[in-house]
């Protein structure tokens, strides 16, 4: 263990948070569509003080975006811990590195690996895609830039190596059911520290893949962060449970949503807009909970895509405010 | 085999526009099987083409033949005089076809009748799928025979993917999910042990990336060739 860092892998405050025993709140932001850093720094206030650890994500649903480092530059500058993302669709193994490189260099410690959405789904269908390495290869490369001081390639880092605290995605609800607890262990042999995972609106089916998880032992490897978002709108539901790939949402939300503006006029658009996103907030809230007892989750990432105000009510609803110190590692 | 299906009759027609001769050439192999750009479809093309232009007012003198190969030299060597006659020729070769005629007759100008799609094979009367991305290092004995560079749309060789459901690939209901075909295959040969270990990055440099790529025989080069 490289001693610099005093036996932490980067010495991260999430790290900090999670090896402290705390149980971790963290958020995402999405940057914006344009070159303006106020919509970070905006954003970047509904969320400091709330959360442990903010994800900047990284050309998200493959819409091209202010870059993740440089927005969590920026999310740096304004007192947020940013969580880098990265993703295998848009870069080979030598931007990946030297994007690496440049992160650490402007002091970001946490990293995202991620395969990415399919450029399909974005605002560049017509583009190439990469996936030089996937998800699983990117942790292995990451880990060995930091631990074993090498390139992908072999080629020893001289100088100053990339420290990360490596996170890497998991979706519970992806087929086949049955291997997602073995990919996620597969991750975690990769070398992966903490796990965020895809939305959870079922529950029990969550409980059902943390039962595997446990059975294999994987979360006494790694740190698992539920990922909880709120719903805005009864659409919003709906196209949820029918629509995106590897989400699953049970009817009740839908229903619960629905009812939600139920006796409030249908020309009160303001009216019904505040009642949905309050019932959104309170089944957030609920499923805070909720996953909270269940044994090997370390904490929550709260996904309000567009819409980082939600993030206080809910942090604030669970029970999760204030937010514990836990003070920088001395070198040794 | 190769799969590949004819360009839409108007972009044909404006690559021909400036000609008045025109020679299609078909081929007697991949193309003819997958219904693309055989014997068959030659005519066809040809006889429309010289409708077309008729109803256009600028008839064109359009003349077809099929070749058993259009890939290789000994099959296409016979149309020097045809391609010689005619001011352009609409290869309804492959990709490799419309270059083996551009490359043997410098001085004709050559157009390809055809988009080149994949590898693949007939999964149902009218329906190819792609099976091969020729990434020149095999990994189907990894993978229960079913190639991931391929079919997965991540070319993931960890998979699958967040994005897998009920079978099918995130980017349409159209298309299987690769890893779950991988999945199904190993788990019923009781194979399924072979998934926990993590394959490495892929060394790329055996496929397009590494360049256009060449094999040489030393033990089938003609001994005059070999000296060179």
């Amino acid at each position: 263990m490289d001693t610099s860092t005093n036996g932490f892998h980067s010495g991260s405050r999430l790290e900090r948070i999670l090896r402290g025993g705390h149980f971790a709140v963290t958020a995402e932001l999405g940057p914006p569509q344009n070159a303006d850093p106020e919509v970070i720094r905006k954003k970047a206030q509904l969320l400091r003080g709330i959360v442990d650890a903010v994800n900047i994500t990284d050309n998200q649903t493959a819409i091209v975006r202010m870059s993740s480092i440089g927005a969590a530059v920026l999310a740096l500058q304004e007192g947020l811990e940013p969580i880098a993302q990265m993703t295998c669709r848009d870069r080979n193994r030598l931007a990946m590195q030297s994007d690496l490189l440049g992160a650490y260099a402007l002091g970001l410690r946490n990293l995202l690996c991620l395969t990415g959405d399919h450029q399909s789904f974005g605002n560049h269908p017509t583009a190439k895609n990469v996936h030089d390495l996937d998800s699983m290869q990117l942790i292995q490369m990451v880990v060995g830039l930091r631990d074993a001081h090498k390139f992908q390639c072999g080629d020893e880092v001289k100088g100053q190596e990339p420290r990360f605290f490596v996170g890497a995605a998991a979706n519970p609800f992806g087929d086949p059911f049955q291997w997602r607890p073995l990919r996620l262990a597969k991750k975690v042999k990769a070398g992966a520290n903490f796990i965020q995972t895809q939305l959870i609106y079922n529950v029990p089916r969550f409980a059902e893949f943390m039962e595997l998880v446990r059975k294999d032992g994987t979360h006494k490897d790694v740190y698992l962060l539920a990922g909880i978002g709120p719903l805005k709108s009864p659409g919003m539901a709906k196209y949820m449970r029918d629509e995106v790939p590897g989400l699953d949402v049970p009817n009740e939300f839908v229903d619960r949503m629905t009812a939600a503006a139920d006796g409030i006029d249908k020309e009160d658009k303001k009216g019904r807009n505040a009642a949905w996103r309050a019932e959104g907030i309170k089944i957030a809230i609920e499923l805070v909970q909720q996953v909270r007892q269940i044994e090997g989750v370390s904490g929550v990432h709260l996904m309000a895509i567009e819409w980082e105000e939600a993030v206080k009510p809910i942090v604030e609803g669970s029970g999760l405010l204030p937010r514990p110190e836990v003070p920088a590692p001395v070198a040794a | 085999m190769i799969v590949a299906e004819q360009k839409p009759f108007e972009e044909i027609k404006g690559l021909i526009a400036e000609a008045n001769k025109v020679l299609v050439v078909g081929c007697g192999t991949c193309v003819t099987v997958c219904f693309a750009g055989g014997e068959k479809e030659a005519g066809i093309l040809a006889t429309s083409l010289r409708m077309a232009t008729k109803i256009a007012g600028q008839p064109k003198d359009v003349t077809h033949l099929t070749v058993q190969r259009q890939c290789e030299w000994e099959y296409i060597d016979p149309l020097a005089e045809s391609i010689g006659e005619s001011d352009i020729v609409l290869s309804l070769g492959c990709g490799v076809g419309v270059q083996a005629l551009a490359e043997r007759f410098p001085q004709a100008v050559v157009v390809p009748g055809l988009n080149t799609t994949f590898m693949g094979l007939p999964t149902e009367q009218g329906v190819w799928e792609e099976r091969c991305a020729a990434c020149g290092s095999c990994i189907l004995g990894l993978t229960g025979g079913i190639c991931p560079i391929a079919r997965c749309a991540k070319q993931l060789l960890n998979g699958p993917c967040g994005g897998s459901q009920g079978g099918k690939c995130e980017i349409g209901k159209d298309t299987l999910c690769a890893w779950q075909l991988i999945y199904d295959r190993l788990q019923a040969q009781n194979r399924l042990h072979m998934l926990l270990e993590i394959q490495p990055a892929k060394d790329w440099s055996t496929s397009r990336d590494g360049g256009p790529r060449r094999i040489t025989r030393e033990d089938l080069r003609l001994a005059a060739e070999a000296a060179e």
